[in-house]
């Protein structure tokens, strides 16, 4: 931990990645304490006299959006529902793919033949399109979206572990220790595992990205989060057709959801650099 | 190497039967009843019945399977509720759109990846290299459609250059091709780059420079010759990219290709649609990787001898 940290500071780049991330969640635990305004209020004045959204202004921080409801309270919990999706979808394929991978890398045979060949399969689904099937099949709720990004994306885990365990599986070290008398759960949780970690570490960081902006795409094309809950993807799409003449309304979510999927993209990809001795000294 | 070649081409195969059978039970999995949506609120029983009986739903499931293959032998892939015609007539029709799409991003994607790569490999470590691999970042995390819309607001709107969406002329093509290629950019730069870095490492490279080759052409003739290897794959392998991205592109800027197609499928939860464009996808990602796979011995002659 202390080498992780040390090795960190070092970089300003995943320093600065590490403060976005951090502050993202900060924002969006304390969002009822930090927000100006009910996110679900609809402002009378929140409306010009026409019905259209205010620009950003000194009592609405980033200006209304459609239904004169306060953007950035509204941006603040969303906050909450891009991470929750982010950690519980990437947490859900993270582990089904480590699971699934150390079996078929561990046990190999048939049966890890098969687990292969299914994520073959999976793969030359397009993620986007055999996401938008399973989400016309699950009405979509906060939960079914997360679910539906996790059994889109575990097969890429699964790929990697797949081949870490594998290789390990056959190394030399694991043989000894097989000779030795150990059993298969022993040397399982002792001995892989513990390898395993710093990849698992790394897909648990930069997948969140990842599932982030699938997230966002499904809300916006309108199969992801239901309204009225707050979502970074979802306000975009509610204003779609109104971005011309209030640009902010796509902007400041836009803005959002980048920072959120670039701050965890560059933290991962430094605990790539650090945790992987191959790469190591390359820069 | 005809070995390797009907092994692929095996594969391949397998993978495109799975590919059926996954659509297929998707399709008959879907809860929102396609016979109720076809009807209408009002018919009576026994319409909904016959409709049901005519679509073949009443029947077991494998009976389903096997017809349905054997439609799709026939280049049958059912009709769209939505639209009564047939979903294939929809596909092709809309599928150059699409393909040319794809063709235009994939030549902004090789021009921003391949530009920024050998630029940030060259001057590895400096600040060049360090602006390049953060733009690179910035390009992966931005979600497409917020660049699209963007892009809409400020090169067609605010400084009106291009056309607000539609199709037809070059004009049109050049901001959803870049939207696509910003973000496909992002990694091919990376990869771009790790590569370059390797290859300049290379004797043969000391040699080349050591004979007095000037450094403009060490690094564009001998060593992008090889670095551009892992790249080539990588297009064959990224079709899947694109079909999720055209999804959201043609959405955002009206471009009648197959993935606006699925995106109005999806409001009106129109499957036979929605599964076609799914399954001519996922066909053109087998293609694409199998492609990936018979170019590369061809590129590279080392691959033949492994």
């Amino acid at each position: 931990m202390l080498y992780l940290w040390k090795k960190f500071r070092k970089n300003k780049v995943a320093l600065f990645g590490v403060t976005v991330a951090l502050l993202i969640i900060f924002t969006a635990v304390c969002a009822p304490l930090l927000s100006p305004y009910d996110p679900y209020e609809q402002f009378f004045e929140g409306l010009t006299l026409e019905g259209s959204p205010l620009p950003p202004s000194a009592k609405f921080w980033l200006g209304t959006d459609l239904l004169g409801r306060d953007l950035f309270s509204r941006l603040l919990y969303g906050a909450r529902t891009s991470l929750i999706i982010g950690v519980v979808a990437n947490g859900v394929a993270v582990g089904i793919g480590t699971i699934f991978g150390v079996i078929a890398g561990y046990m190999g045979g048939f049966l890890g033949w098969s687990i292969m060949r299914f994520t073959d399969l999976m793969m030359a689904f397009p993620a986007l399109l055999l996401a938008i099937a399973l989400a016309a099949i699950f009405s979509p709720s906060l939960w079914i979206v997360a679910l539906v990004i996790a059994l889109v994306n575990w097969v890429w885990v699964a790929r990697v572990i797949y081949a870490q365990t594998s290789s390990l599986a056959t190394s030399e070290f694991i043989e000894a220790i097989r000779s030795l008398g150990a059993s298969s759960p022993r040397i399982l949780f002792r001995h892989i595992l513990p390898h395993l970690v710093p990849t698992i570490l790394v897909w648990s960081t930069l997948g969140i990205s990842t599932t982030v902006l699938l997230e966002a795409t499904l809300s916006f094309l309108g199969i992801g989060v239901r309204p009225p809950t707050p979502s970074w993807g979802g306000i975009i799409f509610e204003s779609q057709s109104y971005f011309l003449d209030a640009p902010w309304l796509v902007f400041f979510p836009g803005v959002a959801i980048l920072l959120l999927a670039l701050s965890f993209n560059l933290v991962g990809d430094a605990l790539r650099d650090i945790l992987d001795p191959t790469q190591r000294g390359r820069g | 190497m005809l070995a390797f070649f009907l092994k692929r081409l095996g594969a391949s195969v397998g993978i495109i039967i799975g590919i059926t059978l996954i659509t297929f039970l998707l399709s008959f999995y879907i809860p929102a009843d396609p016979v109720r949506m076809l009807a209408g609120r009002s018919a009576s029983q026994q319409t909904v019945e016959n409709i049901r009986h005519q679509l073949g739903l009443d029947k077991p499931l494998y009976i389903q399977y096997f017809k349905y293959l054997g439609r799709l032998a026939h280049g049958d892939l059912g009709r769209s509720y939505k639209q009564k015609t047939q979903v294939s007539e929809l596909i092709f029709s809309r599928l150059p759109a699409t393909l040319l799409l794809m063709a235009g991003a994939i030549s902004f994607e090789l021009i921003i990846g391949l530009l920024a790569g050998i630029l940030a490999a060259t001057r590895r470590g400096q600040k060049t290299d360090h602006a390049a691999m953060i733009l690179s970042f910035v390009g992966v995390s931005a979600p497409q459609f917020v660049l699209g819309l963007l892009l809409l607001y400020t090169f067609a709107y605010k400084f009106p250059l291009f056309p607000l969406g539609g199709y037809g002329t070059l004009a049109h093509l050049i901001l959803p091709a870049l939207t696509l290629g910003i973000t496909g950019g992002g990694w091919y730069s990376r990869m771009m780059r790790s590569s370059m870095v390797d290859v300049l490492m290379q004797d043969y490279i000391r040699t080349a420079r050591a004979k007095g080759v000037s450094e403009h052409k060490v690094v564009l003739v001998h060593g992008l010759r090889n670095a551009i290897l892992p790249i080539i794959t990588m297009v064959g392998l990224d079709i899947g990219f694109f079909m999720s991205g055209a999804v959201v592109v043609e959405s955002v800027f009206g471009w009648p290709g197959i993935g606006q197609l699925a995106w109005q499928a999806i409001q009106v939860i129109d499957i036979p649609t929605i599964m076609g464009v799914t399954m001519v996808a996922a066909l053109c990602i087998v293609i694409g990787n199998f492609l990936a796979d018979m170019v590369m011995p061809l590129v590279d002659p080392r691959i033949r001898l492994r």
